[in-house]
């Protein structure tokens, strides 16, 4: 789960602390007695320092030292040749990098990154939307519905992982025993890398797109009404008015979601460790840097250069998202 | 539009609405087609897996093992809860996860307090820097920083302990961000018979704040209790002893001793115990969740 971003997230400078008592000397009691009132402001301000420190330090501390710090470190790591678990490393500059680059590697795990979170993204997006058209309608019963479909967000990737396994089992699970029905085999799901990635992904989309609906819904409910019945009264179809009116005044939501849910594909990790532990086929940037590391190489700089590409390709949305939400989606 | 669109007299709608006459035959049809059925198939597909774990719980390893599929456990069998509790020490994952989540969470949720009253009510030079800093850690991955943390809390003792479990987790951007956000909504004059009365911060904190925002409170705290409980990656690779491992850690450890068939019924038993108490908080409490989790999407 990855905390929402915000569309005008830094656009409240609004500051309640500056108040009129705390204010710099210059009002009537400033006038009868300025050096005691100088006196008063200073020792307040100089509280107030304390008190924002005493307030804010730990969590800053805290950011700093496992948010900031290693990202810092993982720059360094990454130059290194170095066993995790060993004492020495040898610095090896960009060495990690060119490997990274040169082997098979980089084609397999980018190509792998690419196709999950292109198709999550979609998948996850398309259905989104078809759900939230859906939950839209004016019929009893939507409350719930759109509380069942979120559900699983929130729920262990972990846990939906075991199920999700169980029901892909080509042997006992529910999906074998409904193509038996059909007269077919079961897809060999976790030993060919292909159909596992497959699997993955159909799962990842099930549990995140409730997530796109809600945010879909949300931005139907707030498209303006008299634009919609001015369409409608202009005999427009409801594919008309879908393609032509809604889905143009929705793509502030659209991209905000593209943005969100392309960087916690790019994150996403619980499932592919359960549903493929050997990440055969299943190998995305998060998951090749975990098993270089955490697997069975102990490769601890070379896992790092894989954490600092990802990264550079994190920041590099996040940059986009805010240019693009700065430029253009402030609409209203 | 194309079609010459036919100038409606505002005085008779209804003759040029006969669809939505709400008991005619076609527009019960329509509803029902348009309206129930999709809203029953998105349901269903959420529920059915879920059913279909809790179901599969209660089974044995012949009614698992078999061709012919039985929908319906024979009885309410609790014998694979055993099974996964005597496998694995459960009850101590269990334990665990309880510890960090509300370990974690309380933290978490106090410094997020303290943090947005402090950016939003007290005076302070670079306040704007700070809130940047703390945007920008918003936007930084756990993912990408597992392996320097990892040496870090190592080098510190951390491994294989509940603290460092909790620890690296405990710095809260995405709190501090929604309760900053709240705060500025607040209107001034709340503040004021405070100040009269001269109270000092931590009571116009704790007395006046506090008790108008517990709904954004409320939501930060519930969707940090929902992010702690699920937290995989990080107690996955800190733990590798039974001991200090959390419930989705224990899982895996679960799923590696029970990879044969008949282990199906187990492996549900234990994701019942990891899903089950979120889909309740879920279920009772959905509403600061959902807001929680996707605030700012639309107006922010």
């Amino acid at each position: 789960m990855t905390a929402p971003l915000m569309h005008n997230s830094s656009a409240t400078p609004a500051d309640r602390s500056a108040r009129p008592d705390a204010a710099p000397p210059g009002g009537p009691a400033a006038k009868t007695n300025p050096a005691q009132a100088r006196r008063r402001w200073s020792g307040r301000s100089r509280k107030d320092f304390v008190v924002f420190l005493a307030m804010a330090l730990p969590n800053l501390v805290l950011i700093g030292t496992f948010t900031y710090w290693p990202l810092i470190n993982n720059i360094y790591y990454s130059t290194l040749d170095w066993t995790l678990g060993s004492a020495s490393a040898t610095v090896v500059g960009l060495q990690n990098y060119v490997t990274f680059f040169t082997s098979e590697d980089a084609s397999k795990v980018l190509g792998t990154t690419a196709i999950f979170t292109v198709l999550t993204v979609g998948g996850s997006m398309v259905l989104g939307l078809l759900v939230a058209l859906a939950l839209n309608s004016k019929v009893r019963g939507t409350t719930f519905a759109r509380s069942a479909v979120f559900a699983p967000y929130v729920l262990s990737g972990v846990g939906v992982g075991l199920v999700w396994l169980f029901i892909f089992d080509p042997g006992y699970g529910v999906l074998a025993w409904i193509l038996r029905g059909l007269g077919q085999q079961s897809p060999q799901w976790i030993n060919d890398p292909q159909l596992s990635l497959v699997m993955v992904i159909i799962v990842y989309v099930w549990k995140n797109l409730g997530y796109c609906a809600v945010v879909f819904l949300a931005g139907l409910q707030s498209l303006p009404r008299d634009v919609m019945e001015a369409a409608a009264l202009d005999g427009a179809n409801s594919f008309r008015r879908f393609f032509n009116i809604s889905l143009p005044l929705l793509s502030p939501t659209t991209f905000f979601l593209l943005i969100t849910t392309m960087l916690s594909s790019l994150q996403a990790f619980d499932l592919i460790r359960i549903m493929t532990p050997l990440g055969n086929g299943t190998s995305t940037l998060i998951y090749e840097a975990y098993l270089q590391a955490f697997g069975a190489y102990n490769r601890a700089g070379y896992s790092a250069a894989i954490s600092v590409i990802l990264f550079a390709i994190l920041l590099v949305i996040t940059v986009l998202q805010l240019r693009f939400v700065e430029r253009k989606v402030h609409y209203s | 539009m194309s079609a010459p669109a036919p100038v409606v007299e505002r005085e008779e709608p209804q003759q040029n609405a006969p669809l939505e006459r709400p008991l005619s035959k076609s527009n019960l049809v329509q509803t029902v087609a348009t309206g129930y059925v999709p809203l029953i198939i998105a349901t269903l597909v959420v529920f059915l897996p879920l059913l279909w774990m809790l179901l599969s719980s209660f089974k044995q390893p012949g009614e698992i093992v078999t061709m012919d599929l039985k929908i319906l456990p024979e009885s309410l069998n609790l014998q694979n809860y055993v099974t996964a509790m005597t496998t694995v020490p459960f009850a101590q994952f269990f334990a665990n996860s309880l510890i960090v989540t509300m370990v974690g969470s309380s933290v978490k949720v106090v410094l997020a307090i303290l943090t947005a009253y402090a950016l939003v009510f007290v005076r302070f030079p670079f306040k704007n820097v700070i809130f940047v800093l703390i945007l920008v850690a918003l936007m930084v991955p756990a993912q990408v920083s597992i392996l320097p943390n990892y040496i870090l809390i190592a080098g510190m003792g951390g491994k294989n302990t509940l603290w460092g479990i909790i620890l690296p987790g405990l710095g809260t951007a995405f709190g501090t961000f929604l309760l900053r956000q709240h705060f500025l909504t607040l209107p001034p004059s709340i503040l004021e018979a405070a100040e009269i009365d001269g109270a000092g911060h931590w009571r116009r904190l704790w007395q006046i704040i506090v008790p108008v925002s517990v709904p954004s409170i409320a939501t930060v705290a519930l969707v940090t209790v929902v992010s702690e409980w699920n937290d995989y990656i990080w107690p996955l690779i800190i733990t590798d002893r039974p001991e200090t491992m959390t419930l989705p850690v224990g899982l895996t450890l679960l799923q590696n001793s029970e990879s044969n068939g008949a282990g199906w019924g187990i492996l549900m038993a234990g994701a019942v115990l990891v899903i089950v108490p979120i889909l309740l908080v879920f279920a009772a409490l959905q509403r600061y969740i959902v807001a929680g989790l996707t605030q700012g999407s639309v107006t922010g």
